[in-house]
């Protein structure tokens, strides 16, 4: 296979639990995209937007009810024998023996593995060395994870498939396993990635879907998801000042505004003229903006007017109110 | 699909290996694989003497030692494998495993290595203290006996992976266990063997699943067995052992129920 050939390609897959008809759960609904060799793909979305039901499908853990995976250019389900030598796989929830010590379940993982790496080198990947003798019972919740993507990478995969790694970790352990994801990457792996930490797709990811209600809203490098969003400027306008007093919105570029208690939000699709706009006028009337800050939209601003907002979406950060808010307009305002 | 699968070795052996260290770490475990069989014979032996063996033409020691590779079948294989089942599904070690390498058998099997070695250990023991302590005849058909211990095994370990899938909990596996445990015990030929049965019940309690296993054992220990009798026992234990894999390929739940 050329590098460049796509390793992961999916196409028009479809997920149901349950009967057909309002019994059953259609968990994964249409979705089609392609991984190419040595890309890291992130697939984001709430809990309970298919995520989990997408990967299992890559790896070959089900069946699909519909649609078509190749991963390494075979059917993960039907032809197992062939794919799972070559792919390493985190599930979201896996499981250890509890009175095994670490060494001993890399130990046992290892003598199932082609190829497997030697259990120290496995454990130093994560920086587990030092717990290999500890029982997995007394691991702490990072350390379980730690532990499982040492398993994934126990025979040297070609695909890596985490679905949600760095869950549970404290921001220092999380670091370092994006650290190792990136190292791998370097290496060639071909890495498909769940999270919902944003700044873990936004670090990480050469490309991204946001997935939401077993459907892929939008896609593309991080940079053009972010890039369909609006900026936003936010300032409160000081005492006797009122947004009539602006210049025309329209001629300063801004798509959008709202104001509240005195708070006013703009959203720009040209920050900068945006900004000389107002911060001219300002000077001409020796005004005051307090609070003004400025911002590109982020990827969690993406994120959760996408997959946050709806009637099936959880609220999915706190805080989320006003921009998820926004975003739901900006988004009916894309589509219109 | 009709694709052959490869079974591998190495495969198994690691996870029996894991399994041995776990087995060696759980203290109930160890009691129910290693003692229950043991205080079972010498329960039973005080039992087997009110029985009128006359008909049966075998003394106690015959019928209890026979017998006891019954309890060792059900308590260090068929029950100490149902809790392993159980507490590996229960822990999401099923589930991660089915995401490697190793296929749905072979993780099935080298689970149940640790409880199979354990019990062919102890019955060899048996057979040792029989002829040796307790006077019994040597082994007249080893051929026979082998037929009904690799029968026996095959039949547990299908029967555990049908019988943890209603288990939820390590503790529930103990009372999931029970059914079989007790049919097998009182109509199997562990305790009155079926010669000493009125011919209705023997005729019943003769497609019990390890009435064959018994059957094949104690004509293999004891002579006495006709080929036709063997063959008979073979058969239905075969059968028994093919619809116990079955039931565990159509219901061996491998992730705990939401």
């Amino acid at each position: 296979m050329d590098i460049g050939d796509s390793v992961i390609d999916v196409s028009g897959l479809r997920r149901r639990y349950g009967p057909a008809g309002d019994e059953g759960f259609e968990a994964v609904r249409d979705i089609s995209f392609t991984v190419a060799r040595g890309e890291l793909f992130a697939l984001l979305g709430t809990n309970g937007a298919g995520k989990t039901s997408t990967v299992e499908l890559l790896e070959g853990l089900a069946k699909p009810t519909a649609g078509e995976v190749r991963v390494l250019g075979h059917d993960p389900y039907a032809e197992r024998s062939a794919v799972r030598p070559r792919i390493g796989v985190m599930l979201q929830e896996g499981g250890f023996p509890a009175d095994l010590t670490v060494a001993e379940t890399v130990r046992m993982w290892a003598g199932c593995t082609t190829g497997a790496r030697p259990v120290a080198e496995a454990l130093e990947l994560v920086d587990m060395l030092r717990r290999k003798d500890v029982r997995i019972k007394q691991l702490s919740g990072g350390e379980r994870r730690r532990l499982d993507l040492a398993l994934a990478l126990l025979g040297r995969p070609e695909v890596l498939f985490l679905d949600e790694p760095t869950t549970g970790l404290d921001p220092e352990a999380r670091r370092n396993t994006w650290e190792l994801v990136r190292r791998l990457r370097a290496e060639g792996t071909t890495v498909l990635l769940t999270t919902h930490y944003l700044e873990e797709a936004e670090a990480l990811a050469d490309q991204l879907a946001i997935m939401r209600e077993g459907r892929i809203v939008t896609s593309g490098t991080p940079e053009e998801v972010i890039g369909s969003y609006p900026a936003r400027i936010r300032f409160a306008m000081p005492m006797g000042w009122f947004v009539g007093d602006l210049p025309p919105l329209a001629e300063l570029g801004v798509v959008r505004h709202e104001e509240d208690r005195g708070r006013i939000e703009l959203q720009t699709r040209e920050l900068q003229r945006t900004l000389t706009g107002l911060l001219l006028w300002a000077r001409d009337k020796d005004v005051e903006l307090e609070g003004l800050d400025a911002r590109t939209a982020s990827l969690e601003e993406a994120f959760l007017a996408i997959a946050g907002a709806g009637p099936a979406g959880e609220p999915a950060e706190a805080g989320a109110g006003l921009g998820a808010g926004l975003g739901v307009d900006s988004v009916a305002g894309r589509n219109a | 699909m009709a694709k052959a699968v490869s079974i591998s070795v190495p495969r198994m052996t690691a996870l029996g290996r894991a399994e041995f260290i776990l087995l060696g770490r759980n203290k109930m475990g160890l009691y129910v694989a290693l003692l229950m069989p043991v205080m079972m014979v010498w329960a039973m032996r005080r039992a087997i003497g009110e029985v009128d063996l006359g008909e049966a033409g075998m003394s106690v020691n015959e019928v209890a030692l026979t017998g006891a590779f019954g309890y060792i079948l059900l308590f260090a294989v068929y029950q100490h494998l149902v809790s392993a089942y159980v507490a590996r599904r229960e822990e999401l070690v099923l589930k991660r495993l089915r995401t490697g390498e190793t296929h749905d058998a072979e993780i099935l099997t080298g689970t149940a290595l640790p409880a199979v070695a354990v019990a062919v250990a102890q019955c060899v023991l048996l057979v040792v203290a029989g002829v040796l302590w307790l006077d019994l005849r040597a082994v007249s058909r080893p051929d026979l006996m082998a037929a009904g211990i690799v029968l026996g095994v095959a039949m547990s370990i299908a029967l555990a992976a049908v019988t943890a899938s209603w288990a939820k909990t390590v503790q529930g596996s103990q009372l999931v266990t029970t059914p079989l445990v007790l049919i097998s015990v009182a109509g199997s030929g562990l305790m009155v063997p079926l010669e000493a049965m009125p011919d209705t019940m023997a005729d019943i309690c003769s497609v019990l699943p390890l009435t064959p296993v018994i059957q094949l054992v104690r004509g293999g220990w004891l002579g006495g067995m006709s080929a036709h009798e063997a063959g008979g026992a073979i058969l239905t234990g075969i059968a028994w052992t093919i619809v116990a894999a079955y039931g565990a390929k159509r219901w061996f739940r491998w992730e705990p129920r939401r």
